[in-house]
């Protein structure tokens, strides 16, 4: 019953996005406000039936209904709840659910919050929403129906991919895709804005809150999921460049570059065709992302169901969103007023360059993950690894590292250069400072990216601090700290890349219980290993002991065995301590009772992900900050009415 | 110049949906094809590997008509599994010569009694370092070499039943 309640539902959302759809565009054309009325309802009521069917799957997974063929597939009655619960989206038609409902959600809060917004502008929006969420409803129901039956039902399922279990998949797949699908709000603001001819300063202060808020959600899944590679792998390494980490990469490069322009077209009133380009290019690198991971076209260890038909199938929604969109830019904005001019000496230029920064980047990373694709085109199989892309999008990155310090110190329309280097006189000497004591205490020893990243890292993290400097603390707009902590997390973020890459010490050793182990300053004892039992697997458990100075620690490496589906997964077991993380691994048994151990001292590892949290905590601030300037405005001019 | 920029964006774009077309329609490409096809056998001279065979050199191959160069070992599971394709092949008339990997003599006449002996000569390869210089990633592999001593064919993994025809069809081929 509950299945066919989100079938249901699902059906009905997809009608209502159709009507959405039609009412829009011919309440539009013919001028007819009473068909107007309806398409905010409209979108509201496809939000909720979204999101109940949404529930419908969820309770299924909770309860283990196993005449659900996708519960079936990917569950186990077994499994400890949380698991049931986010094995709801650890599977191709359940996570294609998910982006429906995030869609229709978003559309809704569009419809209900959005107020800004012209009002033909805002209908069309909510008209180009319709129009996307159409083709993925129908992708959904037509090929990958979450809520298909068996008969005759199984008497238990087959459970998940015992690497998904694991409570970061409970928070990592969500965040990641409010940001990834959250960006379709802004591809729909441009549909918009194209259609009604609105590219102006007014346009991008209503879009920002909603590039911002899935801004936010994209940086904070991409460092979950990161973090989670880091622990869950057991390989040491933090990003891998493989085409799934890329596709929610490539989002995020455009949705950066985005929030930066669209800062300039609200400020300034420049930028307009670049601003609308970007919100269609940060969509898009969400729905390649997908294609390309759907569609079984590139080969990665995030391996989904694999079917050439659902890729055909994505392929046409592509062709038709993003050519589409593409397609009304070119008809449209030949009509769009250039935006007003700047100086070269400006915050705009600033901006400019770190726009150029981003799309390179995305440009490289998009060509690298494409790579394999385009030589197989001309008959050739070869793929690019991390190699290529470490040198390729390295030093572009630290170029906007210095671009995003240098950034805030520049006036907006017009300053001065040589008052700007004054400016930079601080941070050039901690440079300086940096690389001389990196030069002396560590020279040969690290390479020069590392090298570079470290002294970056520190100079732009002090340079971040500027527009606090000489301010009044108390008065200074809750937005103006956002940024400063999300510019803040960069250099912090940056800092932990690069002192992870220049001190990390390995360590692989085969030892027997009872021996010492010594590196990078800890010493560990192998006190014993013995099997232990969880819910649905069991594992050996290596003890050891650690200590550095102070008091020994007790530390659990574990090699879990599932029984469904048969595998094993390493439990890496990390201590974290202010200055690094230990880092042990269990591998095999080899001869003579000795256990392989692979043993990691990386200093400063966690600074990545804490900025990581640093920069969407920033963007958090901003999108409060500039919210509440706003209904602080509102309240003002109704008591001054009154 | 303006409206070329506009429209570069939908010309880009429609250039990557016509290669992940051609990406997503290509039927899977399962077979590797070797580099070395077409190139001349690279130049070895190995000792004998078993009592009853003479050493092997690549000069050698090149006797006017196409011959198989079989890569194999005494401990190799799937060498065994092949013997008899191999066997069926020698009585097609097809001339084998071979290269044991790092092995044994006794260990290969071991091999050699229990599973039959197709090859006329018999390299003995302890370190790998021919293997590697044909391309060879593992035992067993085949090798087609024409009568010019040129590499035509690789085949990874052991030859199996089905497999002898179209290895008899490469060998005409290479005549």
């Amino acid at each position: 019953m509950i299945a066919e309640i989100g079938l249901a539902a699902l059906w009905l959302a997809a009608a209502l996005a159709l009507l959405q759809l039609v009412l829009a565009f011919t309440g539009l054309k013919g001028n007819k406000p009473d068909l107007l009325a309806a398409v905010r309802p409209a979108a509201v009521a496809q939000g909720v039936l979204t999101a109940i069917a949404f529930a419908a799957l969820v309770t299924l997974f909770l309860r283990s209904d196993m005449s659900v063929l996708l519960v079936a597939t990917n569950s186990h009655s077994a499994k400890p709840w949380l698991y049931k619960f986010a094995g709801t989206w650890g599977n191709h038609e359940g996570s294609m659910l998910l982006w429906v409902t995030v869609m229709g959600v978003a559309g809704a809060a569009v419809a209900l919050f959005e107020r800004a917004l012209r009002r033909d502008t805002h209908m069309a929006t909510l008209g180009g929403q319709a129009a996307i969420s159409l083709g993925f409803y129908a992708f959904l129901l037509f090929s990958s129906n979450p809520f298909a039956r068996i008969a005759p039902a199984p008497a238990d399922g087959q459970g998940l991919n015992p690497l998904l279990q694991d409570p970061g998949l409970a928070f990592h797949p969500p965040t990641l895709y409010l940001g990834y699908v959250g960006l379709s709000v802004a591809f729909s603001f441009a549909i918009g804005a194209l259609l009604t001819r609105q590219v102006d300063a007014a346009f991008a202060r209503a879009m920002r809150p909603w590039v911002l808020a899935a801004w936010v959600m994209l940086t904070l899944g991409i460092t979950a999921g990161s973090y989670w590679a880091y622990y869950e792998l057991g390989w040491g390494g933090w990003w891998f460049w493989d085409p799934v980490e890329n596709a929610s990469l490539m989002p995020w490069l455009a949705a950066t570059a985005l929030l930066h322009s669209v800062t300039v077209l609200a400020t300034r009133d420049a930028l307009r065709a670049w601003t609308v380009m970007l919100a269609v290019i940060a969509f898009s690198m969400s729905m390649v992302g997908t294609f390309l991971v759907r569609s079984g076209i590139l080969t990665s260890v995030h391996a989904f169901a694999v079917d050439p038909e659902r890729g055909s199938f994505i392929l046409g929604l592509l062709a038709l969103y993003i050519g589409g969109a593409l397609a009304l830019f070119g008809w449209r904005i030949g009509a769009v007023r250039e935006g007003a001019p700047f100086e070269l000496v400006s915050r705009e230029t600033m901006l400019v360059i770190n726009n150029l920064l981003l799309t390179v980047i995305l440009g490289m990373v998009l060509i690298g993950t494409l790579y394999p694709l385009m030589t197989e085109a001309f008959g050739h199989k070869v793929s690019v690894g991390a190699p290529y892309f470490d040198r390729i999008a390295g030093p572009i990155a630290l170029a906007l590292m210095i671009a995003m310090a240098v950034g805030p110190m520049v006036r907006w329309r017009r300053d001065n250069a040589r008052v700007v280097t004054k400016r930079l006189v601080i941070p050039f000497l901690i440079a300086l400072s940096l690389s001389a004591s990196l030069s002396v205490l560590a020279w040969g020893r690290i390479g020069i990216l590392p090298f570079l990243g470290l002294v970056i890292a520190g100079a732009v993290g002090v340079a971040s601090l500027a527009p606090l400097w000489k301010r009044n603390l108390r008065r200074t707009p809750l937005f103006t700290y956002g940024m400063v902590i999300a510019h803040l997390g960069c250099a912090v973020s940056l800092g932990g890349m690069a002192s992870d890459s220049a001190f990390t010490v390995e360590k692989l050793v085969a030892a027997r219980p009872g021996d010492m182990i010594q590196t990078a300053g800890w010493q560990l004892r192998f006190v014993q290993i013995q099997p232990i039992a969880g819910d649905n697997w069991t594992a050996l458990q290596a003890d050891m002991e650690v200590r550095r100075g102070g008091a020994p620690v007790m530390i659990h490496p574990q090699s879990r065995f599932f029984a469904s589906p048969p595998t094993t997964t390493s439990e890496a077991a990390l201590l974290t301590r202010w200055n690094g993380q230990l880092y042990v691994v269990l591998g095999e048994e080899v001869e003579g009772g000795r256990w392989q151990l692979r043993i990691w001292w990386k200093p400063f590892v966690t600074l990545i992900w804490f900025g990581g949290i640093l920069i969407a905590l920033g963007g958090a601030l901003a999108l409060l900050g500039r919210e509440r300037r706003g209904w602080l405005m509102k309240w003002r001019a109704k008591a001054a009415m009154a | 110049m303006r409206k070329l920029l506009i429209w570069l964006p939908l010309g880009l774009f429609l250039g990557f949906i016509a290669l992940f077309a051609s990406g997503l329609f290509q039927p899977d490409d399962r077979v590797i094809h070797s580099r070395l096809v077409g190139q001349p056998l690279p130049a070895f001279m190995l000792p004998a590997a078993a009592s009853d065979r003479p050493p092997l050199a690549s000069a050698q191959m090149a006797t006017g008509q196409p011959r198989l160069l079989n890569i194999f070992a005494s401990w190799c599971v799937p060498c065994a599994a092949e013997a008899p394709q191999l066997l069926a092949l020698k009585q097609a008339g097809v001339p084998i010569d071979a290269i044991a990997i790092r092995d044994a003599r006794p260990d290969v006449d071991a091999f050699l009694a229990r599973y039959g002996n197709p090859y006329a000569r018999i390299g003995l390869d302890a370190r790998s370092a021919v293997q590697i210089a044909l391309g060879s990633s593992g035992v067993p592999e085949t090798f087609i070499v024409d009568g010019k001593g040129r590499i035509a064919y690789q085949h990874i993994g052991d030859i199996r039943a089905d497999d002898v025809p179209m290895i008899l069809e490469k060998l005409r081929a290479a005549q």
